[in-house]
């Protein structure tokens, strides 16, 4: 097994040290405060296609920010290269810039007394020594499962199976030391399906903190295989007004956008549709947006924030009403506020109230369409407007019909949101926003020719 | 002399020389193994950021490395160190061999340095020690925004400037170096009228002299369009729903053939046969009067090269010709299993990603039609002038592109401003549907970003004006 996944205690110390210099340069420097991050990640993939190796990387990582803080002026530079006169430099250069920048009453680190104090156990490491041919292997019947799981495969894009091992350090002049390390094991596999009307592509994936908990290689690429044959035949649909019901992997960007829209870089900015928004209804009263940074083996949790503020559990969202916004300490002190410890985004942020399964979900729904996927950038959350491509499925009297494409579906974000009618407990977890199914009252649809 | 500049900059300071390079390439030349390659980064960029009237933000940012790969096949090994010193590379080629089946060794050629025409001066744009020029630069930038119009409220204006060295040394006898300096300026505004608030961007830039676009005259245009932008959209209506004829402006709607037609043919997808447009050479997948090319070849361009990112020239591509598919993009590894000549278009994000088929400019060349007569063909219809970017699903070809700027049309006359949309097509019959093709070709000012499989690079895009009859538009009215 090699050292970093051995003794990642060893890599911390070093990372710490260099963090200590960076600290004491920019001190000497004339900094009255600085803060440092750093990475370190041992990274190993393999992936096949059509049953050949197609590609076998190994990725070592590392990477260095610095910032500091003169007269409330603050600069910023990085590196990937932690040699010594490099790190120096940097150091050095964050410096010169914040002779030119301009004062700016909300820099410098947050007030010592956020600090986090008690390093938690999180559970996020646990390191396995996979060789490249034990991924290699394990991408080879992921695949191999795929292709063997319908006729209609025609084609493949390959599988890949990937771990990565990573410990990361923050410290500031405040004497705060904070250190992380997880670890991660990922796979994934995308198949291609024809018939007469054309090629189909999809995916599967998992991935997770231990490797035992990822996904049976064979249900994977099973998995793979049924998401790719079953849009065969896809074709537009109506346009006009229907009910809208969002699949776990697209209804998570729904709360990413509504997280967006309440995040401090987009009030201080007067950049959101939801300025002003604490205290008013923004979901459904059923609802509930509980983020838990702490869960054990989390996967994205952490016991302090990119500012080294002590994360805790705090509900963003409580029965449809806002109860607070989502801040770094920086944004807060534009607007006025107390940081959520929210540098670095949300944390397992989890929807509470759900109660249908899917099926029950699709009979809510009567006549409508499912979003698997959504294209493109078309959300304007200074205004709240969406309208993005889609792919999916139409749904008749609770059956799904036939597979949809080559479509849009626009609203706003408000009426969106707000018209969520009921949510499925279908919840996935492997991202940093965890939420099931969402069944939307009404969206604008448009496809084929009138 | 481009490579030994760029190996004076690189190398040299690494105590590297051909032996050393000699010598990664054979460990890296495993029994079985095709190509072997070393690639050398430096990229410095700086980069200054105001908001609310004063210089908030000011970073600098390097990174230096070397990416070392060896195909074999269709199959790569790679590995990649951040260290240039020579026991940390000869360590990442020996991960990177892992790739290697049995028997023979693989050969490698006495390196050339590769002749190419220089796309663009490699002066250095980074520069701290006119950081109070810039930070000036900055605010008179913000001044000069919000006295344009009353409504203006926020002015968020980012300056950046990377200089990038590389050298690309390989198994097949290629040696060459590049120095490619990227500078751009991004002004956005948020105007407020009432209770509505809307944005307003513009943005540009390239591979020349940062002095270029602090001259006056070129960032007050781009503040004056961002402010129009934002003014426009004031008074947008919602945007029509359903399938109907769209008239795309010059420039940068040309993202449309980015994503509908470019992906679709990079070598990659067309030789594992995944894409809509694979096995299609020959056929007439748009109008007569679309000819498409990616240009890597345009001066100081954003999407310009003077050699790849494997060291092969930079070219000028015909993909559709009067609306007949001739060609892909090209990058060494899939040319070769494709039986083709690598067309310059091997593009990496850094040292650290694998390159693969990238386009550089692509753009549409004129037609004959003179706008104001494309627009008032129209009875009813859109006509969209600016885009957020898109998105292609390569393999059932279906593509979008979110339109920031738009207008409908009625009666041949363009009407009132319509909300954002995005509109949404079929990348091999999208063009077939092109029914007037401008006579004003434009190509973008220097903003876009491509990602593929993770990985940014810097591109261009343009088109004259076209009228497509039949795009389905996402409005919600």
């Amino acid at each position: 097994m090699s050292d970093f996944l051995q003794t990642p205690e060893r890599e911390i110390a070093q990372l710490e040290q260099l963090a200590r210099r960076v600290l004491e340069r920019a001190r000497s420097g004339g900094a009255e405060q600085a803060e440092v991050s750093l990475s370190s990640s041992l990274a190993r993939e393999a992936a096949v296609r059509l049953g050949e190796v197609d590609v076998l990387e190994e990725a070592r990582d590392r990477g260095i920010r610095v910032t500091v803080f003169r007269n409330q002026c603050s600069a910023s530079a990085s590196t990937g290269d932690l040699r010594l006169d490099t790190v120096d430099e940097c150091v050095d250069r964050a410096l010169a810039i914040a002779r030119h920048t301009q004062p700016d009453p909300a820099a410098g680190l947050a007030d010592p007394e956020l600090m986090a104090d008690q390093p938690v156990e999180l559970d996020l490491w646990h390191p396995v020594d996979l060789g490249m041919s034990d991924l290699l292997a394990r991408a080879r019947t992921i695949e191999q499962a795929g292709r063997d799981a319908d006729e209609r495969i025609s084609n493949s894009e390959g599988a890949s199976v990937s771990t990565e091992a990573a410990v990361s350090v923050y410290a500031n002049s405040h004497g705060f030391f904070g250190s992380s390390r997880g670890t991660s094991y990922s796979q994934s596999c995308v198949l291609i399906a024809a018939d007469e009307a054309g090629m189909q592509r999809d995916y599967d994936w998992d991935t997770q903190r231990r490797f035992d908990d990822l996904a049976d290689p064979v249900t994977t690429g099973a998995g793979a295989a049924s998401r790719t044959v079953r849009r065969l035949g896809a074709r537009r649909v109506p346009t006009g007004k229907v009910p809208v019901l969002f699949a776990p992997e697209v209804a998570r960007g729904l709360i990413g956008h509504l997280v967006g829209a309440v995040s401090g870089s987009s009030l201080y900015r007067r950049a959101s549709y939801l300025l002003d928004a604490v205290g008013q209804q923004v979901l459904p009263s059923w609802v509930s947006l509980i983020e838990r940074p702490r869960l054990l083996v989390g996967a994205s949790s952490g016991w302090f924030d990119a500012d080294g503020v002590a994360t805790r559990e705090s509900a963003l969202v409580a029965d449809g009403e806002l109860l607070r916004y989502v801040l770094s300490n920086y944004s807060a002190r534009r607007l006025g506020l107390q940081t959520t410890a929210n540098a670095g985004g949300v944390r397992n942020l989890c929807l509470v109230g759900a109660s249908h399964a899917f099926e029950q979900l699709l009979a809510e729904m009567g006549t409508g369409l499912i979003v698997t996927e959504v294209m493109g950038q078309g959300v304007n959350l200074v205004t709240g407007d969406y309208s993005r491509g889609a792919a999916g499925f139409w749904v008749e009297n609770g059956e799904i019909v036939f597979p949809a494409e080559e479509i849009t579906i626009a609203g706003h974000l408000r009426d969106m949101l707000a018209g969520v009618v009921a949510a499925g407990t279908d919840v996935d977890t492997r991202r940093n926003i965890q939420t099931g199914s969402l069944l939307i009252e009404r969206m604008t649809v448009a496809g084929q020719q009138d | 002399m481009m490579f030994e500049l760029a190996r004076g900059q690189l190398l040299q300071p690494a105590g590297l020389d051909d032996s050393d390079l000699d010598r990664i390439l054979g460990r890296l030349c495993g029994p079985g193994v095709d190509l072997g390659e070393a690639y050398f980064q430096r990229r410095v960029r700086e980069s200054w950021m105001l908001e609310d009237g004063s210089v908030r933000g000011g970073s600098w940012d390097v990174d230096q490395g070397v990416g070392l790969r060896a195909v074999a096949g269709t199959g790569t090994g790679f590995a990649y160190a951040d260290s240039l010193d020579l026991p940390a590379l000869m360590a990442a080629a020996s991960s990177a061999r892992a790739i290697t089946r049995s028997g023979q060794s693989g050969q490698v050629r006495a390196g050339q340095a590769v002749q190419a025409r220089h796309r663009y001066a490699a002066d250095d744009p980074t520069a701290s020690g006119q950081a109070g020029d810039r930070v000036e630069l900055l605010r008179t930038i913000d001044a000069y925004t919000r006295s344009l119009d009353s409504r203006v409220s926020q002015v968020t204006v980012n300056l950046s400037a990377s200089f990038e060295t590389i050298v690309v040394a390989a198994s097949d006898g290629v040696l060459a170096g590049d120095v490619r300096p990227l500078v751009r300026l991004d002004i956005r505004v948020l105007m407020e009228q009432g209770k509505r608030r809307e944005q307003g961007f513009a943005g540009g830039g390239g591979r020349f002299p940062l002095e270029e676009l602090m001259q006056a005259e070129t960032w007050q245009d781009m503040a004056r369009e961002a402010v129009r932008q934002g003014g426009v959209n004031l008074t947008a209506e919602d945007a029509p729903a359903g399938h109907m004829t769209v008239v795309l402006g010059p420039g940068w709607p040309g993202v449309l053939l980015h994503e509908a037609i470019g992906h679709g043919l990079e070598g990659d997808f067309n030789r594992k046969g995944i894409s809509a447009f694979s096995n299609r050479i020959g056929e007439q997948v748009a109008s007569a009067g679309c000819t498409i090319v990616d240009d890597g070849t345009l001066e100081r361009r954003r999407g310009s090269l003077s050699i790849d990112d494997e060291g092969t020239p930079a070219s000028c591509t015909t993909l559709i010709e009067n609306g007949r598919l001739v060609g892909y993009m090209q990058d060494k590894l899939n040319a070769r299993l494709m039986g083709v000549e690598p067309t310059g278009n091997g593009r990496r994000e850094s040292f650290a990603h694998l390159p693969m088929p990238r386009m550089t400019n692509t753009y549409m060349l004129p037609g004959e039609h003179d706008p104001g007569e494309i627009i008032a063909s129209v009875e009813d219809g859109i006509y969209a002038v600016n885009f957020n970017g898109g998105q292609v699903d390569i393999t059932s070809g279906k593509f979008v592109f979110a339109a920031s700027e738009a207008y409908r049309i009625k009666n041949g006359k363009i009407g009132a401003a319509i909300k954002g949309a995005t509109l949404i097509g079929n990348g091999p019959d999208v063009l077939t549907r092109v029914g007037m093709v401008g006579n004003d070709l434009r190509l973008d000012s220097g903003v876009g970003v491509c990602g593929k499989e993770g990985q940014s690079v810097p591109v261009g895009v343009g088109q004259p004006t076209l009228r497509i009859d039949g795009l389905t538009v996402g409005g919600t009215a």
